[in-house]
């Protein structure tokens, strides 16, 4: 009797060892894989772009960081990008001392041009603002710095490779995604324990052959198709990431001393390129299922392959089939559970737009002049500076004749100015309005209400995008308040976003309004103004722990509406209830909004009243 | 500079290149938009321009580029100077500009500025010219068109619609002429275009990643070849890239002479009416549109098949916004074209 239960136990513990140990064997890959990008990107890191390590700061990524800088020429630049440099450091533009000093303008080179055959390390790639991104991609596409401003044309070639430090905690912070289109790798570095960070086995000299071996290495026809039909299957839509593939392979191969990419060279590269980026698994094949169907693929591919080794031969469909599966079989095993890692990622990816108005004074429409020093991101205004000194001419330069007389002057200067004269320009930007709406997705009437609300959504994109105004939407039903759509300003996403929509179940109306408050908050604190609007009947029945129950659901929904309105948020309650009850009026009173009864409300009335309130 | 991407090594995207070439070879259809995905190759193409067209004849020592045959009003005041003193222009072949208008760019630096060098250096007050004066004539392509800054897109629009840039600031008081192509390329999901700004592109092109296998093999290879020898690459297609210079030259000679029958010009009207486009601009573009492709294709009269082909380029971008509409812009104008055409 007493027998089956110990080894019952024994079983599971035998299983939660296999576990582990597999756990265990996923990390090393992991690491390696890791490792293994550092060396490619050493060897090439132009060809590479760059990679995007996510992982919070800590031993592991100092780990993979320093042994990155170990396999990278000390020769070459390795310069860091701090998350808030001015567009003149970056760009290059007019050096100010120099400048006055010489009477003319003198031209300073920027951190992009500085980097010419090194490397720029990104920190806090997330929130790095959108500026930023969009001259770091330029001079990665076009391999140059183009400089137009203070009063300065200059063109510097410069080829670079990025690593940008990604400390995105969750799924919304992300490195924005034009540059990610323009890196080879993503890495995730995340719960990667610190045993598992070994030193590689790399070395500079490695690298250093790999690098001269790098621009003989070819790429067969057949290795090509690999890539190409995995990122197809893959659903990897950008050329971009096939192009990269391509030369990860490449420099996998420089690496491995082939001469030629070969297959482990390819599947190196689907780990490191393609998989992080899959939209799609291809065909949920079982690990058993290729069995029945290997044997004939290998003979049509064999009879097709001396036909596309010329490019002009049509690829036709019984082909392109035979390819696919010869690209899914390259795939490595372990990737399978790293592509739908993969795929959920991407289901729920927001377009990293964190960081994007942060910089508020430094930008928008000039708006006059202040006394004050350039730097920080203060812009001289190089005009009213000289202006601010013209009057004090004739005096300065006495005095400087009556000093050089004494013995203590300086060179004569053709115009003198000095540290009161500094005037920089002031920016005005209008804080953009958020209309964030929060939309009772529960019971029968959901569904109007979300098709409305949805509506309401798309109009005040269309209508008032001129305002450069953001829309979010966040539905509550059942146990809790979901985002539905983040801060947004493209209509192309928002109908994306919404082209779903759930709705039934409970009324959880204490989580939607602690959703808008949350909500609400992060947009203030980016300098936005929000405006919450409320679409539901008021009537509560579920709470915020997501427990059903009429009376404690309406006690903790007055609760969220008291603390909503010591936030002190613009908010509109809009009652879409046929025959409105004193709950939805209530509510808004606790909340400090306006009550707008609208039964049958369609999406036009909504969106003019919303605007009428913002 | 970096040599850019031969044109004709351009695998697909082929509404995206006749767009281009229809924008060069009549500049007055207002310019083109590149819409799409990432990684595409719109910026690509558009680069690649510069390398295509025909060089133009300019007055030798302007700043502006100004053309010795054009009408008073559309030369700069030294040129007109020179003109009303009856004295002749010396005349030089130059490259016709490609203007890139980088993201960051100053307003300054756009519209033009005092001359700080000599402002500085001989206290003299000289207008420096900006970007608008160099694109005159040319091409004006900004990248990322949809993040570009507001109050440089004002300025933008004012120079587009005028043909002509004043500059008052700075205790300058200055006009120039510049007319340009504006080429704009973005990615819709980072942010729409005002609708201002989209109206004063003639054409639009939507772009999408080419999702068969050989195609896209292809552009891996391609680029893969250029970027490890740009040189021999470019030199490998230079011949075809020539012919298409010379198609776009042909094409600009042959413009003034193409013909467009009346029921064209009612084919014309019909398809805007039942779109229901705003305003005249489209229909004019529309066949300005047609004229053009007409011209490049070698034939001498507008017909039918013209229109059919410029519709969707020329018109997508002036519907009315109708939200609840989930049907793309270029499905409705290929719908309409269908049922008027029945093709």
């Amino acid at each position: 009797m007493s027998s089956p239960a110990p080894a019952a136990s024994g079983q599971a513990s035998a299983d939660a060892a296999a576990i582990a140990a597999e756990h265990a064997a996923q990390r090393a890959a992991r690491w390696d894989d890791a490792c293994l990008a550092a060396a490619l990107f050493a060897v090439d890191p132009v060809g590479v772009g760059g990679i995007s390590v996510r992982a919070l700061p800590g031993p592991v990524r100092d780990i993979w960081l320093e042994l990155l800088r170990d396999l990278l020429p000390p020769e070459e630049p390795f310069r860091r990008v701090p998350l808030h440099i001015a567009d003149g450091r970056l760009l290059g533009g007019l050096d100010l001392a120099a400048t006055l000093h010489a009477g003319r303008p003198v031209a300073e080179r920027g951190l992009l041009a500085e980097a010419d055959g090194g490397v720029l390390l990104l920190a806090m790639a997330e929130r790095v603002a959108r500026n930023t991104a969009a001259h770091l991609s330029a001079a990665l596409d076009t391999g140059e710095v183009l400089v137009e401003r203070d009063g300065i044309t200059a063109r510097t070639p410069t080829r670079f490779g990025v690593i940008a430090l990604d400390e995105g905690a969750n799924d919304e912070e992300q490195v924005p995604d034009t540059l990610k289109d323009r890196f080879a790798v993503l890495l995730d570095l995340n719960d990667l324990p610190y045993q598992a960070a070994l030193p590689g086995d790399q070395d500079p000299a490695g690298i250093r052959a790999a690098r001269a071996r790098l621009p003989q290495v070819e790429v067969p026809e057949d290795m090509l198709q690999a890539i190409c039909g995995t990122a197809l299957a893959l659903g990897v839509d950008s050329l971009r990431t096939s192009l990269f593939a391509q030369r990860i392979a490449r420099a996998a191969a420089a690496l491995a001393g082939r001469e030629a990419v070969a297959m482990d060279d390819v599947s190196a590269a689907a780990r490191l390129v393609l998989a992080p980026r899959a939209t799609r698994i291809p065909m949920p094949e079982p690990d058993d299922a290729p069995s029945p169907e290997e044997p004939p693929p290998p003979e049509e591919n064999q009879d097709d392959n001396p036909d596309n080794q010329s490019p002009e031969q049509d690829i036709d469909k019984p082909l392109e089939d035979v390819v696919l599966e010869a690209a899914q079989a390259a795939i490595p095993d372990n990737l399978l559970a790293l592509l739908k890692m993969g795929a959920m990622r991407s289901r729920s990816r927001s377009h990293g737009k964190s960081g994007a108005s942060q910089n508020g004074s430094l930008r928008g429409r000039p708006a006059g002049t202040r006394r004050g020093e350039p730097g920080a991101g203060a812009r001289l205004a190089v005009i009213d500076t000289l202006r601010a000194a013209a009057p004090w001419q004739r005096l300065r330069r006495a005095e400087r004749e009556q000093r050089s007389q004494a013995g203590t002057g300086g060179t004569a200067v053709l115009v003198e100015v000095r540290q009161d004269d500094f005037r920089v320009t002031r920016y005005k930007q209008r804080s953009e309005t958020t209309t964030i709406f929060v939309v009772d997705a529960s019971g029968s009437a959901a569904l109007h209400r979300l098709a409305e609300a949805k509506g309401a959504v798309e109009l005040l994109l269309a209508d008032c995008y001129v305002r450069r105004d953001r829309v979010a939407l966040i539905a509550f039903r059942g146990p809790g308040a979901e985002l539905l759509l983040p801060p947004t300003r493209s209509l192309v996403r928002a109908k994306r976003s919404l082209a779903g929509l759930p709705g039934g179940g409970g009324t959880p109306l204490a989580c939607g309004i602690d959703a808008s408050v949350e909500l609400a908050d992060g947009v203030r604190r980016r300098g936005g103004t929000p405006v919450v609007v409320v679409l539901t009947d008021g009537r509560a029945n579920v709470t915020r722990d997501g427990i059903g129950g009429r009376a404690r659901a309406t006690e903790d929904a007055l609760a969220s509406a008291r603390a909503f309105r010591t936030a002190e948020l613009k908010a509109l309650v809009v009652d879409m209830s046929p025959r409105p009850r004193p709950d939805a009026e209530q509510l808004a009173r606790e909340m400090g909004a306006v009550y707008l009864p609208l039964p049958h409300a369609d999406a036009r009335a909504l969106s003019g009243a919303v605007q009428a309130v913002s | 500079m970096p040599a850019a991407f031969p044109f004709s090594a351009i695998v697909a995207q082929d509404e995206m290149k006749l767009a281009i070439l229809i924008a060069a070879t009549d500049q007055s259809i207002g310019g083109v938009l590149v819409f799409g995905d990432r990684g595409t190759g719109k910026s690509t193409a558009i680069r690649a321009l510069a390398a295509l067209l025909p060089p133009m004849r300019v007055v030798e020592n302007c700043a502006y580029n100004c053309d010795p045959e054009a009408s008073e009003g559309t030369l700069c005041v030294s040129c007109r100077e020179t003109k009303a003193r009856g004295g002749h222009f010396k005349v030089r072949k130059a490259a016709v500009p490609v203007v890139d208008l980088p993201l960051g760019a100053t307003e300054d630096r756009v519209i033009g500025a005092l001359d700080l060098e000599s402002a500085l250096t001989r206290g003299e007050k000289r207008f420096e010219p900006g970007l608008l004066a160099r694109a005159h004539r040319g091409f004006l392509y900004i990248d990322e068109a949809n993040l570009l800054e507001d109050h440089l897109v004002d300025a933008l629009l004012d120079v587009a619609a005028s043909g002509e840039n004043v500059v008052e600031r700075e205790g300058l008081s200055v006009r120039h002429p510049a007319r340009f192509v504006l080429v704009g390329s973005g990615n819709p999901e980072e942010g729409e275009l005002r609708p201002q700004l989209l109206d004063r592109f003639g054409l639009s092109v939507e772009v999408t990643t080419p999702q068969d296998l050989k195609t896209r093999m292809q552009v891996v290879r391609l680029r893969d070849e250029f970027e490890r020898d740009p040189a021999a690459f470019i030199e490998k297609h230079k011949r075809k890239d020539g012919k298409i210079r010379k198609q776009i030259e042909h094409a600009k000679e042959k413009l003034p002479d193409i013909e467009v029958p009346d029921a064209t010009l009612e084919h014309a009207s019909q398809l805007c009416m039942k779109l229901g486009t705003d305003g005249l601009r489209g229909e004019l573009t529309l066949i300005r549109a047609a004229r053009a492709y007409a011209a490049l294709e070698g034939d001498m009269v507008v017909e039918d098949k013209h229109l059919m082909r410029v519709a969707p380029p020329a018109l997508r971008h002036r519907l009315r916004r109708n939200v609840l509409d989930d049907a793309g812009s270029t499905t409705r104008v290929n719908r309409a074209v269908q049922e008027l055409f029945g093709a």
